[in-house]
């Protein structure tokens, strides 16, 4: 049974469609995110489930529950805002103690709870501190367990690391997933940035003008993107723009023009009909040297770009577009205007139809 | 050097701030507080002593109008915090951006009439021959002319109208900083709209509410025109007994005194509210 299942979810303001036509479930426990640029609608779909607006059409069911009718503070479904929204007139004991205090549970079990799951997120004894004395980290936390101590069905995360410096916001991320491994609770996580979604979630949806494009495992979405828009979204990819030429046992010669040409793999779900096509070729794919027809280009060497193992070659082809080829380390064989030729396994070249904009 | 650059610099920056407090209010209150230690013995002759205090004391009717004053001060702070509380709420966090403007402007509308033209606005109003007398008679509800002024109910909604604005602008700012997410995070952790009002939008209004109290008390038990004008002799007000001390007894001595015990008994009663609410008056100050 999915703790959360939303069924054809679809939200208007006014002439505009936030959210179209969404469906999906969430299995009890496991950890999925919604990943998608600002705008698309994911915000617009959280605040659906958590109750502070209505679809126009469409279910959404907790536990097999449909929740429609029932107002936010009667849905157990606890959302971790973006700002963390901790109140700021109360110490972190009764931040955590709020919700249990409105269930009206007696004083001595409120306090038992507070302590242990303030022990369970690696703080103990902060109860009577101010929000204002916690790090970013710290808040973070508390958030997370002023929600966690209601045992909810699912929790909701709205972009949470939003706020956070690069450095807190990795360890946040591994620490989120532990958390989450810990309560073995359904988490909802939010958020534009693909290295979170990647890293934590046990299924990611691609989210893009109000729909989703492809739900799937992190390594799914990455490998066997099934649009050109997640192809481009999820990772680095090289986007190459042409011509389809002729399709045959599902790989397509694409004329780029200025006499190249490449065969690619068609991964999208519909038939391609159009004649504009997109060929995405991932940096890790590619190398330095010459490979079998039709996944072979010459340039020259523009640029060489260091950043520890993700380092990256820069190659300018004929047409003047720039390719990125990630460089290992350490075997950097080329120096900047040589010129090469540039190659990858066919298969990791995906085509799809161009996207209409 | 530059230290003494900088003294000079805050000596002449704090100069007309600190003229200010000591000519107009630090002198005169020590002047008041001097002259009401002064006992009249007869002309030209004086001795310190408490007596005027003594007197103020053993005359009950003193003593009653101050605490007459006190309790109607407290019950139009009260009522003013009822009534500007709504009014500030809405503006604040449920008008639109563009209309909040336009109504903080609508409610200072008031203050560009004085004090004393708005006064005969009510008495317009309410007097026998008035406005709402003539309508009610006319409408046929009462045979005859209904007097509405001169009893403590129009002093009490007079006050109300005249300090309710310097509650709701307090309230204003401090709910107007309130992030909305507090309120979605408080429903959304279970609390119902009277859990969130009162565990959650109360103490973030806390400081605008003290500050607004503080102000609004001040106001109405130093006030003197609005009792005075609607309340008429039998308004019985502090100040009012301050004035027939001063300017028809020409007794400067008992004035003095009954000025430094308001003063006394509004502070007592702003420290005795500020106590009770668990504020202090830096963090109400500085967050309204």
């Amino acid at each position: 049974m999915d703790d959360l299942r939303c069924v054809g979810v679809t939200k208007s303001f006014g002439s505009f469609t936030a959210v179209k036509e969404v469906s999906f479930g969430i299995p009890g426990g496991s950890f999925f995110s919604i990943l998608g640029p600002s705008g698309c609608g994911k915000t617009t779909l959280m605040r659906m489930i958590a109750g502070f607006e209505k679809p126009d059409r469409g279910d959404i069911r907790i536990k097999d529950q449909s929740v429609l009718k029932r107002p936010p503070n009667r849905r157990n479904v606890k959302m971790v805002f973006q700002q963390l929204a901790l109140f700021p007139m109360m110490s972190v004991g009764e931040n955590i103690a709020y919700g249990l205090r409105c269930r009206g549970k007696p004083k001595e079990q409120i306090r038992g709870k507070v302590t242990s799951i303030l022990d369970r997120i690696g703080l103990p004894g902060v109860e009577d501190k101010k929000i204002s004395q916690l790090s970013g980290g710290q808040k973070q936390r508390i958030a997370i367990a002023r929600c966690m101590v209601l045992d909810p069905d699912v929790l909701l995360l709205d972009e949470p690391l939003g706020a956070l410096d690069l450095k807190l916001r990795e360890h946040m991320k591994i620490e989120l997933k532990q958390l989450q491994h810990q309560f073995r609770t359904t988490f909802l996580y939010i958020t534009h940035d693909q290295s979170e979604a990647l890293v934590m979630s046990d299924a990611v949806a691609v989210m893009n003008g109000g729909r989703f494009e492809q739900i799937g495992p992190p390594k799914e979405l990455y490998d066997n993107p099934v649009s050109s828009f997640v192809a481009g979204f999820v990772g680095d990819s090289n986007r190459w723009t042409g011509k389809l030429e002729l399709v045959a046992d599902g790989v397509a010669r694409v004329a780029l023009g200025g006499g190249d040409t490449v065969l690619a793999t068609i991964a999208a779900r519909d038939s391609i009909g159009a004649a504009d096509v997109e060929v995405f070729v991932r940096p890790e794919a590619i190398r330095i040297g010459p490979g079998g027809d039709g996944a072979t280009l010459s340039g020259t060497v523009d640029s060489l770009l260091f950043n520890g193992a993700n380092s990256r070659i820069l190659v300018r082809t004929a047409l003047g577009q720039l390719v990125e080829v990630a460089d290992q380390v350490g075997v950097r064989a080329v120096s900047e205007g040589d010129a090469v030729q540039i190659s990858w396994p066919r298969d990791r070249a995906l085509c799809f139809p161009m996207r209409a904009t | 050097m530059r230290s003494d650059s900088g003294k000079l610099a805050l000596i002449l920056f704090m100069a007309p701030f600190i003229l200010w407090i000591v000519l107009l209010i630090v002198l005169p209150q020590l002047g008041i507080g001097y002259v009401s230690l002064r006992e009249k013995l007869g002309p030209r002759q004086y001795t310190f002593g408490l007596g005027n205090y003594i007197d103020f004391l053993m005359e009950p009717i003193y003593w009653n109008t101050l605490l007459r004053t006190a309790w109607m001060s407290i019950l139009v702070t009260a009522l003013a915090l009822l009534v500007g509380f709504p009014v500030a709420y809405y503006i604040a966090r449920i008008a639109g951006q563009r209309s909040r403007s336009a109504l903080l402007l609508f409610c200072l509308i008031p203050l560009w009439v004085s004090d004393l033209v708005r006064a005969f606005g009510w008495i317009v109003l309410l007097r026998e021959s008035g406005l709402i007398s003539g309508a009610l008679q006319w409408m046929g509800l009462v045979s005859g002319p209904v007097e509405m002024l001169y009893n403590d109910a129009t002093v009490v909604i007079g006050l109300v109208y005249t300090v309710v604005l310097f509650m709701i602008v307090p309230l204003y700012s401090t709910l107007d900083g309130m992030d909305e997410v507090l309120l979605e995070a408080g429903y959304n952790l279970g609390g119902s709209s009277f859990t969130v009002f009162r565990r959650i939008i109360v103490p973030y209004a806390m400081p605008g509410v003290v500050a607004g109290c503080i102000i609004t008390f001040m106001l109405t038990a130093g006030s003197y025109l609005t009792p005075i004008l609607l309340g008429g002799k039998s308004s019985s007000w502090f100040t009012e007994q301050i004035y027939n001390q001063f300017i028809t007894r020409y007794n400067w001595e008992a004035g003095a005194t009954f000025g430094v015990i308001l003063l006394g008994f509004t502070s007592l009663a702003i420290w005795l509210g500020l106590r009770l609410t668990g504020q202090s008056l830096a963090t109400t100050v500085a967050r309204s």
